[in-house]
């Protein structure tokens, strides 16, 4: 390999190339032949940065500058100032607004506040290597932990040291692992199963989706090591179609693990053989229950079934199975090598390590993080997160997406663990935080998660099927103005019964966030239905659009209004008929004077 | 031997079975859509929860096995209120016409909301709405009427090997139907009907000519007159005719029919049945009364055999018949007439 | 059936030969589909693809009445392999160097040429039946209907005993019943040979107990099996027919010849529930009760002895074929102390030790499996448990035969015959049922694409079809089901009657089985003028 004068990493995850990264990889590897530098500077795709809000973003090393927002024409700048004349580009550099006003001007990577709050284990190597080149992999230690554990470790060591981590399941249920695997080793069975889950769907979650993106390898080695440990040879990785990056790249890092004798028949010579299978999900959210995960792997339509028998004991064609997510995968790697002291030395009690979180809604930070277990919620959503946008005042976080809760300002210095999380009526789930402030109305954000799950449900068991859909419409009714008082009981009640009765988790957790919105926010609910308004302003039923006297009588508004509700003349004040509006919000976004309001 | 504590009582009971199976099997009554003991637990309906101490929610008794120490309690309160909440929601999805529903009388639904005292308009909102399929010969599929209790499909699937009918779409909008929903005349169904036998409502029903409400018709358990194996099955009869036909569990059909075992009964009082002696007379073959006809064969019988022999006469039985009735002909032919010339059509 | 239908989902293997169990059994064909999917192997021999056939690990699609050949290529493997069960044959078998003679004639490669199976296919079966522990055979009429149907059954037990499949749950060699009582007929004396129990009418001591029981001098000769009362009718030997519930006009070999036989008849009585093809001969026409009308007992394939019970009352003034008899026997002077069917039951358990325990009170719930001696005898799940009933079983080594017609020029297909799903035998009952009327209203003759183009015969046209005994026209149904020099038609259809053209003339030494699933036809298109 020859040496590079300079780095140019830009990141390949998909929000950054929803945001045209792969054009700008391109540009920088034409203009970087064009001036005869290919033999100087190389040009890399990396995995996910993490800090998506400020996509597409490129690092330029040695110097480590962190350009954001990155646009095509700006390629032109970087390659001619800094990669030709060694000038960084100081007018395109990502402003870190969390640090002190002098060091704003992030000349550095590793100095952005961001990162150096973070600590990134499963993270590890997203947005360092190129995940399309195994080689790079290897050079961060990649494969090691699984030389390690097949030619000094036995199966029962490495159960231990899985059990010793205290790593838990991220992908929600928080079961431990080693536990886990340790069923799978202990039932008989000459075919076993290793399955990986990467059908995430949790609305805004999308670690998963990066660590395949930005280090598939590292899920390659965890699944052998898996299967090392318990017995099997084989593994499936059920990921969604909707998922072609993350695709893509995991085929070609099997292909290469293959290649390379790392996947295969008598790995690293000894008598272990481990294979791998994708299987493409279609996108529905509950092939992410586990057991529905295990029916469409073998073919069947993905609807859950009972349990027991566990996976471990009958999964996927009924045999002894292990499921784990992908973030659970990827730790392991490095429990492996550093050892279940080191990881178990962070974290909380009963909640070890780190967790990937995905930043979203009402805050300044999207993206990615990872954080120890116990790092308190103030923290990661007014430090790491930067706070809310526009000054407006928090509200609320829903974590754990359509399964979790809401959790407010009171609670916002508790440490984040699994348990915790649990006692504030909410859950860890895969780790999707939705942020939000003052503007957001809760009933209509416990309507939006019941819509997804109604959506999603599989139809199989009644509580789920019909009692979420009428919950549903209970909520529909209350953002209309049609509620009663009873149906906040009824709501309650049916919430009760589904969450008990319901086949498997997302039934028994779809409820949460209307009962946690409930227990936090009730007046909300209540001020919907007896007062008939939305406090937040956004359930349009029962808005009114109000033109103020701010008027300036421009007559916008009544050209743009598409049922003619609003009158005036000319420099006069206009008027809405509140009867005839339709409420499309058209005149208050067209308006210059912000004249238009809603009460 | 475990030991359960079932409503308060310790119980032994050999493992391994299902709590429901305990429960059955101490003569307790838990209500069921999708359970069936011919097919693999399902866990769909969710009426049959219990509360098991120490459980996180309630437990789907189908599905859940019984353990030793376990301590089930099958009617509390909460589990009295899931249940009736699971009927509501039923209700919620399912047409209110048990007055005119041929299922009425053995609907489970029906049985069901009254034990439990169901509030039947408990929700209002959206219905599932779709158009009945009539395009089968022997049964129609009205999804209106469908608790998706996935039993046919199930039947259709681990009993009968058919794998006719799936779900399709999902959540709300999920119904029974077969592939590219074309109509099931166009799907590989053998018409089987086991589908029909196992459902609980009015959804997979017989096109049967006859109406009748079930607590009018009697049942009489017989075997099947078709082919070999022997199915049982029960007659339903009303007012002298065989209004239906059902299978029965327990025997060697495992509660299976064919479509000629489950459908082809109207023969029975067919027009066409033959009413009356007949002779033939002048060449034509003409009513006469049975004695008529009897004395005609008696004498035919004896004058045959005592001018050419007993040789000369020949019978053949009926594998159509009992056997109390190849019996007697035997008898008939070797104690009566005096020949062996005795055969059926056993090789056909 | 050595062995009982609810054992059959827990089989591992099935070995399905010369039946089309989804059509014509077809709820034990969903219990042998159920043991697929537990696991079980599937070995599928039949001249046409059937549904049953999807679903094998070995298809063998062999050529009409070749069974033999087959099986012995199976058998020669089994033997040269090591394959066979040897304790099972040095304990229970006797005969077995015999039957090595003949089999090792049948090298795969010999039988392959006979029955147009590949080599290795019968050598897949072979060891996949040789080396399942609950190997079960299920036959019916494919075996059964040849000129050399006792050889077929022979051979098939040969295959059985070899491996040690005999005599154990779960395994066993079971003939498929064709229709309801076909069993019970057979038990309750319904054959040339047999008084109830199969005991023989040349044996003097049997005589005896029959003479006894009905206090009657009885004949010692032997009867006359059907296909020679039709041949003694013909030519004026017979001269009265009594026929209870038979259609013979549809359901036996060459209709033609049938026809002549019943006209030339002194007197044919007829006892049915409807008018058929052969009431239309008679002259007398009893009308009797359907099954759902009486009270009695049917015995299904797997011996097991069932109530039927009487629904409704029969039409009209229709009687029970019982009760018809009770009459004809009192004008005859005989004894006939019948007043229901279960005082029948009583002597037909003195009758025969099979049913010697068998009463109406204990098979109210649930039929027995005789033989069931004695009242306490709970009836026998399965046949040959610990010696077979002569003993030690005697291999009896078959070769193959030919089929009495083979193709030539003039007749170059062999049609094969059989049944349909939605009907019943010669459709008395099924066409009345509008349903399966409408779904299956007409007859047809299966095809292969080949053959249609060689022909010029699209889907669905109305064909000639001649034998050397008679001919038809009915609509050609193109499938590739089936191989191109074989045709296939179901018998059903009287006005499209297969059995126009099937042989009469070439019947089983032993059985006097008709040969209806081979003979020689010729196809041709119908041209337009």
């Amino acid at each position: 390999m020859s040496l590079f004068r300079s780095h140019v990493l830009i990141c390949g995850g998909t929000g950054c190339t929803s945001s045209s990264s792969d054009k700008i990889e391109e540009r920088f590897k034409e203009l970087v032949a064009e001036q005869g530098l290919d033999q100087e500077v190389m040009v890399v795709r990396t995995g996910c940065f993490g800090l998506c809000e400020e996509g597409p973003i490129c690092i330029v090393h040695p110097e480590g500058s962190f350009y954001s927002r990155v646009k095509i024409e700006d390629v032109d700048t970087i390659v001619s100032e800094h990669l030709m004349k060694g000038r960084v580009v100081t007018s395109l550099l990502y402003r870190d607004k969390l640090a002190p006003p002098e060091h704003q001007l992030a000349t550095s990577f590793s100095e952005v506040t961001f990162y150096k709050m973070q600590h990134r284990v499963a993270l590890k190597n997203c947005g360092v290597i190129n995940p399309e080149v195994i080689e790079e992999y290897i050079a961060y230690d990649g494969y090691k932990a699984l030389g390690k554990v097949l030619t000094e470790m036995q199966p029962a060591d490495v159960l231990d040291a899985v059990k010793k981590s205290g790593l838990r399941g991220r992908g929600g249920g928080g079961f431990p692992t080693g536990i886990k695997w340790e069923f799978a080793a202990k039932t008989e069975g000459p075919i076993k199963y290793i399955g990986c889950n990467a059908d995430e769907g949790d609305p805004g979650a999308f670690m998963d989706r990066s660590i395949l993106e930005g280090d598939p390898h590292c899920l390659i080695e965890a699944m052998a090591i898996a299967g090392y440990a318990t017995g099997a040879e084989k593994g499936y990785v059920y990921i969604r179609a909707e998922y072609p990056i993350a695709v893509k790249r995991l085929k070609i890092a099997i292909e290469q693990a293959k290649e390379h004798g790392l996947l295969g028949r008598n790995i690293f010579g000894t008598d272990f053989s481990f294979d791998m299978e994708i299987r493409l999900g279609a996108g529905a959210f509950v092939c992410g229950e586990e057991t529905a995960l295990i029916a469409s792997i073998e073919g069947e339509r993905g609807m859950p079934r009972p349990k027991p028998p566990f996976p471990a004991h009958k999964g996927i064609f009924g045999k002894p199975t292990v499921i784990n997510n992908v973030e659970t995968f990827a730790n392991v790697p490095q429990i492996i090598l550093k050892g279940p002291e080191w990881y178990a030395s962070m974290g909380t009690e009963k909640s070890k390590g780190t967790k990937v979180f995905a930043l979203g809604g009402k805050i300044n930070n999207s993206g990615l993080i990872e954080i120890e277990m116990g790092t308190k919620l103030r923290h990661v959503i007014e430090d790491i997160g930067g706070g809310i946008p526009k000054g407006k005042k928090f509200k609320a976080v829903q974590t754990g997406g359509p399964s979790g809760g809401c959790i407010t300002a009171d609670h916002l210095d508790i440490p984040i663990d699994y348990d915790n999380l649990i006692s504030l009526g909410s859950m860890m789930g895969s780790g999707g935080m939705i942020v939000m402030d003052e503007d957001n109305c809760m009933v209509d954000i416990a309507r939006f998660f019941l819509d997804f799950t109604v959506d999603e449900s599989c139809g199989k068991c009644v509580p789920c099927r019909e009692g979420t859909r009428r919950m549903l419409e209970i909520l529909d009714r209350i953002t209309e103005g049609k509620g009663e008082m009873e149906d906040i009981d009824k709501l309650e009640r049916l919430a009760k019964n589904i969450k008990s009765s319901s086949l498997c988790g997302l039934g028994q957790t779809a409820p949460n966030p209307v009962l946690s919105t409930l227990r936090y926010f009730r007046t909300e609910y209540e001020a919907h239905i007896v007062g008939k308004t939305c406090p937040a302003g956004v359930c349009q039923a029962l808005l009114t659009y109000v033109i103020t006297d701010a008027c300036k009588g421009c007559t916008l508004c009544k050209k743009v209004c598409p049922v003619g509700c609003i009158t005036g003349e000319v420099k006069g004040l206009h008027h809405i008929d509140p009867d005839a509006c339709i409420k499309c919000g058209a005149c208050m976004s067209k308006c210059p004077f912000n004249a238009i309001i809603k009460k | 031997m475990a030991q359960v504590t079932l409503n308060g009582n310790t119980i032994h009971v050999d493992l391994p079975k299902t709590i429901l199976q305990v429960a059955e099997e101490a003569g307790l009554f838990v209500p069921t859509f999708c359970n069936d003991k011919r097919l693999v637990p399902n866990g769909a309906c969710r009426m049959c929860v219990v509360e098991v101490e120490g459980a996180r929610s309630l437990v789907a008794s189908c599905t859940t096995p019984a353990a030793d120490g376990m301590v089930i309690n099958t009617e509390t309160p909460a589990v009295i209120d899931a249940r009736k909440s699971v009927l509501e929601l039923i209700w919620a999805n399912h047409p209110n016409d048990c007055v005119v529903c041929d299922k009425a009388g053995q609907c489970k639904l029906q049985d069901y909301t009254y034990r439990y005292e169901v509030d039947i308009d408990a929700f209002k909102g959206a219905k599932r709405v779709s158009e009945v399929d009539q395009s089968n010969k022997f049964f129609y599929n009205d999804q209106n009427k469908c608790i998706l209790c996935g039993k046919c499909v199930r039947v259709c699937d681990e009993l009968q090997n058919t794998s006719a009918i799936g779900f399709s779409e999902r959540g709300f909008h999920t119904h029974i139907t077969h592939p590219f929903e074309e109509g099931m005349d166009k799907s590989v169904c053998v018409s089987c009907g086991n589908c029909v036998s196992v459902c609980p409502v009015g959804a997979l029903m017989p096109k049967s000519k006859e109406r009748f409400r079930n607590w009018e018709a009697k049942k009489v358990q017989t075997t099947c007159s078709y082919c070999g194996v022997g199915c049982q099955m029960n007659l339903i009869v009303k007012d002298n005719k065989v209004v239906d036909v059902e299978p029965v569990n327990d025997h060697s059909n495992m509660g299976l029919l064919c479509v000629k075992g489950k459908f082809g009964y109207s023969f029975i009082d067919h027009p066409d049945r033959l009413r009356k002696p007949m002779l033939k007379k002048h060449g034509v073959l003409t009513e006469v009364e049975w004695d008529e006809a009897l004395d005609f064969v008696a004498g035919k019988i004896k004058q045959t055999r005592d001018v050419y022999g007993a040789d000369t006469l020949a019978g053949l039985v009926s594998a159509r018949c009992t056997n109390e009735e190849n019996y007697l002909m035997q008898k008939l032919f070797r104690a009566g007439v005096g020949t062996n010339n005795l055969d059926h059509c056993a090789r056909l | 059936m050595t062995n009982s239908i609810p054992e059959i989902p827990k089989i591992d293997l099935a070995f399905v030969t010369g039946s089309n169990t989804t059509e014509n059994h077809p709820v034990i064909g969903a219990q042998i589909l159920q043991a697929v999917k537990n696991g079980a192997k599937l070995i599928v021999a039949d001249p046409r693809r059937i549904e049953l056939a999807r679903h094998a690990d070995v298809f063998l699609q062999l050529k009409p009445g070749t069974n033999v050949a087959l099986l012995n290529g199976m058998m020669n493997v089994i033997y040269n392999e090591g394959l066979y069960d040897a304790e099972f044959v040095e304990e229970r078998t006797t005969g077995l160097s015999d039957l090595i003679d003949v089999i090792q004639a049948y090298t795969p490669e010999k039988a392959s040429e006979i029955c147009g199976v590949d080599a290795d296919l019968i050598r897949k079966a072979a060891r996949l039946y040789a080396h399942a522990n609950r190997a079960s055979i299920f036959y019916a009429m494919g075996i059964t209907q040849h000129s050399t149907g006792t050889g077929h059954v022979m051979t098939v037990s040969n295959l059985a005993m070899m491996c040690g499949n005999l005599g154990k749950a779960h395994s066993g060699v079971n003939p498929l019943r064709g229709q309801n009582n076909v069993q019970g007929a057979c038990d309750m004396g319904g054959l040339p040979d047999d008084f109830p129990g199969y005991q023989k009418v040349t044996n003097p001591e049997v005589i005896q107990k029959f003479e006894s029981l009905w206090g009657a001098k009885l004949s010692y000769k032997r009867g006359m099996p059907l296909t020679k009362m039709m041949q003694a009718a013909h030519s004026g030997e017979i001269k009265l027919m009594y026929i209870m519930g038979e259609n013979p006009m549809v359901s036996d070999p060459d209709t033609n010849h049938i026809r002549e036989s019943l006209e030339h008849l002194d007197c044919l009585i007829v006892q049915d529930i409807f008018p058929t093809e052969t009431t239309a001969l008679a002259d007398v026409v009893l009308p009797v009760a359907c099954f759902a009308e009486k009270d009695g007992t049917f015995t299904n394939t797997e011996r097991r002895v069932q109530r039927v019970r009487k629904a409704v009352q029969a039409p009209g003034e229709a009687k029970a074929d019982w009760e018809v008899f009770v009459e004809i026997m009192k004008r005859l002077g005989m004894d006939a102390p019948y007043e229901k069917p279960e005082d029948v039951m009583k002597e037909i358990s003195k009758a025969t030790q099979l049913y010697g325990g068998i009463t109406y009170d204990r098979i109210e719930h649930k039929g027995l499996q005789w033989p069931c001696p004695t009242p306490e005898h709970p009836g026998t799940q399965y046949l040959h448990k610990d010696k077979f009933p002569r003993g030690k079983g005697l291999f009896v080594p078959v070769h193959h035969v030919d089929s009495a017609e083979l193709q030539d020029e003039a007749y170059p297909f062999i049609l094969t015959t059989g049944r349909i799903l939605y009907h019943y035998h010669t459709r008395t009952m099924t066409k009345r049922v509008e349903g399966l009327h409408a779904i299956a209203s007409e007859g047809f003759i299966e095809i292969s694409p080949n053959t249609a183009l060689k022909l010029g015969i699209e889907d669905g046209e109305l064909v000639k079809v001649a034998s050397r005994r008679g001919e038809l026209e009915v609509k050609a149904k193109v499938t590739d089901t089936i191989q191109d020099q074989v045709v296939f038609m179901p018998f059903h259809f009287a006005e499209t009657a297969a059995n126009i053209l099937t042989n009469a003339s070439a019947l089983d030494e032993i059985s006097s089985m008709p040969e209806l699933k081979v003979c020689a036809v010729s196809v041709e298109k119908i041209q337009t003028v």
